[in-house]
Formats: C-alpha cells, structure tokens, sequence
C-alpha cells in the first residue's frame, strides 16, 4: 500500500515538473555593452522575473561597434534574439531584412501607443504597424563647467551670440597661441553633427531634409550653419576639433567650459567631482528660435520568437516599457522616460538637470538615417575639408549633400 | 624516395578480411594521407572555400539579410570608379612602398650593430624585441595620445617647450599616414631585428675570418660576405613586411576611430575600406569585390619579390 503511494506520489511529482518545464520560457535579450544601461536591465529582468516566475530572461550583450553585425550575421543564421534594442535609425535596415516582426495592435494598441509616449514614437512606425517602443528618450542640452564660467564671471549663455562671447571670454591659451582649455568643445563625429544637423541649419531658417527625405541643406541656412560652426575654431578659436581627443573628454577633465551632448552622457558626468556643472537647453537664435535632436534606441520583438516565446516576449516588452521601468532607466541611466506621464512629473520639471533636456524634447527633431554611421561620415568629412584643407564652405557642403542623397537613393532602390 | 622499391620489393603483404593487399608502403601512404586529411579538410573549409565563394559573392549584391541576385561586374565597375578607391588604393601602397624598405633598413642597422655589442647584449635585445609581444591596440593608443594636441600630447609639448609650432599629427590629412606608419615600423621591429639576427650568427665566422687574413675592409667584408648570405633572411622578411603593411588595419582603426581611416580618409588602407563595406554599410558583393582586388594585389607582389629576389 505504501509503495503504491510512494509510486503515485512519484508519478505525480514527475508529471508536475514535466507540466512546470513546458510553462517555463526562456527568452533572450539582446543589447550592447553600456555599463549603466546593462545594470538597469539587470534589474527590470529581476523585477520581471519576481513576477513572472515562468518566465527567465536571458540578456546577451555585444560591444557597440558590433552590435548591429551581431544581429545581422545571427538573423543570417536564423538563432536571433526574441527581444532586442535598436537604435530607431536601424529600423529600415531591420525591417526590410526581416529581424523584426511588427508588434501586435491587440496587445500594444496603436492609438494608446500615439497618447501615452512622446511624438518621436513614429520614427519606429512603418506602414501603419510599430516595430517596437522605447523604454527612454534622449535630447541635447548645454553642458557648462560652473567653476570656469564662474572664473570668467559669465553667465551659462542662451543665444547663440552669447555662446559665443562666454565661449571667447572662457577659452585659454598658453603663450604660443595653443589652446589649453576649450570655450566649447567641437566634436563634429559626436553630438555635434546632430546640432549642426536638426538645430543650426533650422535655425539659420532651413530645413535638413524635405518632406520625402531628400536633402535640403544645400542652401544659404546650411551654408551660414556651417561657417557658425567653423568660425568657432577658426575666426573665434574657442575651440579645436580633436583636443583631448573628444569633446567629452575635454569636458570631464575640466578642459572646456561647454559641451553639447545628450541626457546619456549624465551618467559619465555624474563621476565628475572636481568641479560643478551644469545643463541650459540648447541656444536660440537671434529670433528665439529653439530647435533640438532627439533620438532613441527602441525594444523591438525578433522575427525568431513564436507561440510561447512571443507571448513571453511581448510581456516583457509591456513591462520594460512600462512607467515603472521607465522610472528604473531614468534613476540608473539618467536617460528620461519615453512616456509623458512617466516624463513631465513635477519633480522632473523642477529638476535644473532634467528640465531643460525635458524642454528640448517638446521643440525637438528626429533625423530619419538610412545609413547611421555613412551619413555622419559625410558631414564629418564636410567639416573637415573646411578645417583641414580650406576648401569653400560652399563647396564643402555641395558635396556633402550630393554624398548623402546618393546614399539616400541608393536605400530607396 | 629513392629506396622506396626496395621495400616494396622486400615489403611483407598482408590478405585483410577484405581481401584487397596493402603492401608496406602502402600502408605507410595511407597512414600519411589518413593523418593529412584533417588538416586537409579543415583547411578546405575553413581557407579555400571561403576564398572562392569571396569570388562568386563579388559578382552579386548578397547584403546578409536578403538573398544575393547576381549582377556581373558591377560591383567592380562601381570600384573602379570609386574616388574613395583609388585613394585608399594609394594609401595601401604608400605602407607598403616606405614603411617596408625604411622597416628593414632600420632593423637590419640595429640587428647589425646589436650583433657586435656584448655588454647586456641580450638585456638590449629583450628591449627591442619587447614592442612586438604588445597588443597592437595597446600601442596604437598610447601612441595616438603622443600625437595629441596640447596639453596632453607629449610631442606637442616637447615641440612647444623648443618654441615650435605644434603640429597636428593624426588630425592632418598630409600628417596622419606617416604618423600611423612610424608606429607600425616601430611595432614589427623587434621581430625583423630577431630574424636578421639569427641570420647573421648563421654566416659561418670562418669567412669572415678568411676575409680579413685577406685583408678586406669592413665594408667590403659587408658588402661581399654578410649581404649575399644573408639573402635568405631578407627575401622572407621583405615578403613577410610587405604583406604586413597591405594589411595593415590595427594601428589606422585604434589611432583614428573617431573617424576610422581619417582625417578624410587620408589613412584609410584597403583592408579597412573591405571591413566598413562589408560590416557597416553591409554590402557583401561590394566588400566581396574589394577583397579579390586586395589578393590579387598580394598575389602579385609576392610572387613579383619572389621573382626579384629569386637565386640565379
């Protein structure tokens, strides 16, 4: 009798941990290598686990520069990730190739998706269907090193012109004319792309691009844009690309006195201990015209995941892009919250870090890359042929658009 | 080989359960070719298919994601007439054509004067021979901040503290190949100087003995006895240097990976063109294409020096 029981007990126990492992999902998530970014994901994984017991998430990580030919080579290979990030400029590339599946408008209904997160939302938006949502957004704000403005008894500019002038009254030079410590830090292959891009052409009065995507800068607002940003190094010498090797570089060292980079350089900068800085948004123009870049790296759902691990996918996509987490990201990160009730808090709007890249985002644009890394090359190379080989200003930027439209076409073929 | 009848002859043969009959040298063909069959194979995989399917992927437009259509010699034509090309086409050859003579003119000098030194002779070559086992990445960024602007550039500041202008190094177009280049001499140099070396110890002394009772010059003893022999030693090293320069990739990356291969691509060599086309533009064929231009580049410089330097 007893050895019955014992047997129908063991049946019993076999047949439970059979039914448990056909529950448990493992998922694999997929993004790279940015030490604050990969501890926050720790943390929302336990967090997630804690309430989803059935559920384990794998995070897989790969250095940035290999990052996308990780996901490329493995959808090649057919064994992608069920939940990764990407950056939004990725998203064509993606798409077309078939590493993600558009998300289901029954459980992330469109309508809500369009109230709930900021307007940039649609940059991952094709053909009606979202490929994916962002956990946090980022904008561009002005850095400033308090110490050294305060040295030169100037205040954190708000125009352009004054950026100027506190850039000259802040900059040092030893006695050979090289200089020691920047006014503004220029780093085209940075953030400074994005500026001259989406905020110094507009603000000289152009657009970057068309309504069709076309490049539009080629114009007289390009071309003052692009003499503001070199006159910097070479009519105000404030600044010189390649100091320190970055602008960040220099900015951290408390070898310049201002920087333009985005909300995830905060947490690099919250390091900084000998001296104090600050945030102002980005400078008006004469006119009181702001402009700013915002970007994002959304979650996507990979083509690879289905029935069990979709479902699993889909609710850890829910709940990283959930205000909760959104909160997790923005506490370990300092990247702000994609939503805008998880954004606009008050606390957040009273915070002098927070608040003027909150700002930003209200009067900010998005860039719609086909080619990241190309196009940023030829604006590179525009500014360079200008610094490096004096060539026209005009025909510098002529050639840089004739550069990317090629690329722009090629994409479209 | 020329005994192999012999035992053939004498050899004992065996009847297997099979029935056919391996004489001994038999056998010893099948065991070597039963040991070689797996480097074969894995180099076959491994090396040679790779390189032909290199070719036939230059003739499509395979991107990773979507199945590659062939399109014939358009990517080649595409490259041809490629200005970005012919620049990094120059950039390779100028490695190639002034850092290997000036690499091994500068090793052989070293490796000449170092053989006759006796005090801490080997302390000084462990020295020169210490650059080699680092990381080229390693080097290449220590040295990229030497090149630094001023105030953390070390050169800059010696240039600065002797009242000369500061130069920009890896940010000028005319300044960054060479710039790169030095430090690419400087990281083979150790093993050129080991190599010339060893070949020098290897010249028997009794010539040189021979030539002095004949009373020659250093300079003729230089130019008659050490140079000849030494051939061996520098037709490998002058191939060895020459592909190491057309590939060279470490040192530009690390140095300018801001802007990989600049300033305005005035650094870029054609390996690192192959890398960006292929993993960041993502065009296969394109890339593919590249890459057959570079082998038939090394291909014929290396048989064009074998035939040079070849023994008449």
């Amino acid at each position: 009798m007893r050895k019955r029981f014992t047997l129908a007990s063991l049946v019993a126990g076999i047949s439970f941990m059979a039914l448990s492992s056909a529950q448990a999902v493992e998922i694999e998530y997929w993004q790279y290598v940015f030490e604050t970014r990969v501890n926050a994901m720790d943390q929302l994984i336990s967090n997630f686990e804690a309430a989803n017991p059935d559920i384990t998430v794998k995070q897989v990580t790969f250095p940035y520069a290999d990052y996308q030919t990780k996901v490329i080579a493995s959808q090649a290979g057919g064994n992608g990730p069920d939940v990764l990030q990407f950056f939004y400029g990725w998203l064509d590339k993606f798409q077309q190739g078939g590493v993600l599946q558009p998300l289901d408008e029954a459980v992330f209904p469109t309508a809500e998706i369009e109230s709930e997160f900021f307007p940039i939302v649609s940059a991952v938006k094709r053909d009606g269907a979202y490929y994916g949502l962002p956990t946090a957004v980022r904008s561009l704000a002005l850095f400033y090193n308090k110490k050294l403005l305060d040295e030169a008894g100037v205040a954190p500019p708000t125009t352009l012109d004054e950026l100027v002038d506190v850039a000259m009254q802040t900059t040092k030079t030893d006695g050979g004319g090289n200089i020691t410590s920047e006014g503004l830090t220029l780093d085209f292959a940075g953030q400074d792309h994005h500026w001259w891009r989406e905020v110094l052409v507009r603000q000289m009065g152009g657009e970057p691009y068309d309504a069709n995507g076309n490049v539009s800068y080629a114009t007289d607002a390009g071309l003052q844009a692009l003499n503001f940003y070199t006159d910097l190094q070479t009519a105000h010498n404030v600044g010189l690309v390649g100091f320190m090797d970055e602008g960040q570089a220099a900015f951290k060292a408390g070898l310049a006195a201002m920087t333009v980079d985005g909300t995830f350089r905060l947490g690099a900068f919250s390091a900084i201990t000998d001296f104090e800085w600050g945030v102002v948004e980005l400078p008006a123009n004469a006119d009181g015209v702001r402009s700013n870049y915002a970007s994002y790296f959304a979650n996507g759902i990979g083509s690879g995941a289905t029935e069990e691990k979709k479902a699993a996918a889909e609710k850890f996509l829910a709940y990283i892009s959930s205000t909760e987490a959104m909160q997790v990201w923005l506490d370990v990160v300092g990247e702000l919250p994609a939503r805008r009730d998880a954004a606009l808090t008050e606390a957040n709007l009273a915070d002098p870090i927070y608040a003027p890249f909150l700002k930003g985002l209200e009067y900010a644009h998005t860039t719609t890359f086909v080619d990241e890394a190309g196009q940023r090359q030829t604006a590179v190379d525009m500014v360079n042929r200008v610094l490096l080989e004096n060539q026209d200003p005009q025909a510098s930027l002529d050639e840089a658009a004739a550069a990317e439209q090629a690329m722009i076409d090629a994409a479209k073929k | 080989m020329a005994h192999l009848p012999d035992i053939e002859a004498n050899g004992a043969t065996r009847k297997g359960r099979t029935g056919f009959v391996l004489t001994q040298s038999g056998r010893k063909v099948l065991w070597a070719w039963s040991f070689l069959a797996l480097p074969i194979l894995f180099y076959s995989w491994i090396r040679f298919y790779p390189t032909l399917s290199a070719f036939w992927i230059s003739f499509t437009d395979w991107d990773l994601l979507r199945p590659a259509n062939f399109v014939g010699l358009e990517n080649y034509q595409k490259l041809f007439a490629d200005p970005v090309f012919w620049k990094v086409f120059r950039n390779t050859f100028a490695y190639l054509i002034i850092g290997t003579p000036i690499s091994l003119l500068l090793s052989f000098v070293i490796a000449y004067y170092l053989d006759k030194v006796t005090f801490m002779h080997s302390f000084l070559r462990a020295l020169y021979f210490l650059p080699f086992l680092t990381t080229a990445a390693a080097m290449a960024w220590v040295w990229r901040w030497f090149y630094q602007p001023i105030p953390i550039g070390i050169i800059n500041g010696i240039l600065s503290n002797l009242h000369l202008p500061a130069q920009q190094f890896l940010r000028s177009p005319a300044q960054a190949l060479p710039s790169i280049m030095v430090t690419g001499i400087w990281a083979g140099l150790g093993f050129q100087i080991i190599i010339f070396m060893a070949g020098l110890r290897a010249i028997p002394s009794t010539y040189y003995e021979a030539a002095r009772i004949d009373g020659l010059g250093e300079w003729a003893i230089l130019r008659k006895i050490t140079l000849p022999l030494l051939k061996p030693t520098t037709v490998f090293l002058v191939v060895f240097s020459s592909i190491g320069f057309l590939r060279i990739f470490d040192q530009v990356y690390n140095m300018t990976s801001n802007d990989p291969g600049g300033p305005l691509n005035s650094t870029k060599p054609l390996v690192m063109m192959i890398y960006q086309t292929a993993f960041s533009s993502f065009d296969m064929g394109y890339a593919a294409a590249q890459t057959v231009v570079l082998f038939l580049i090394l291909l014929v410089v290396s048989l064009g020096q074998l035939f040079v330097l070849r023994n008449r």
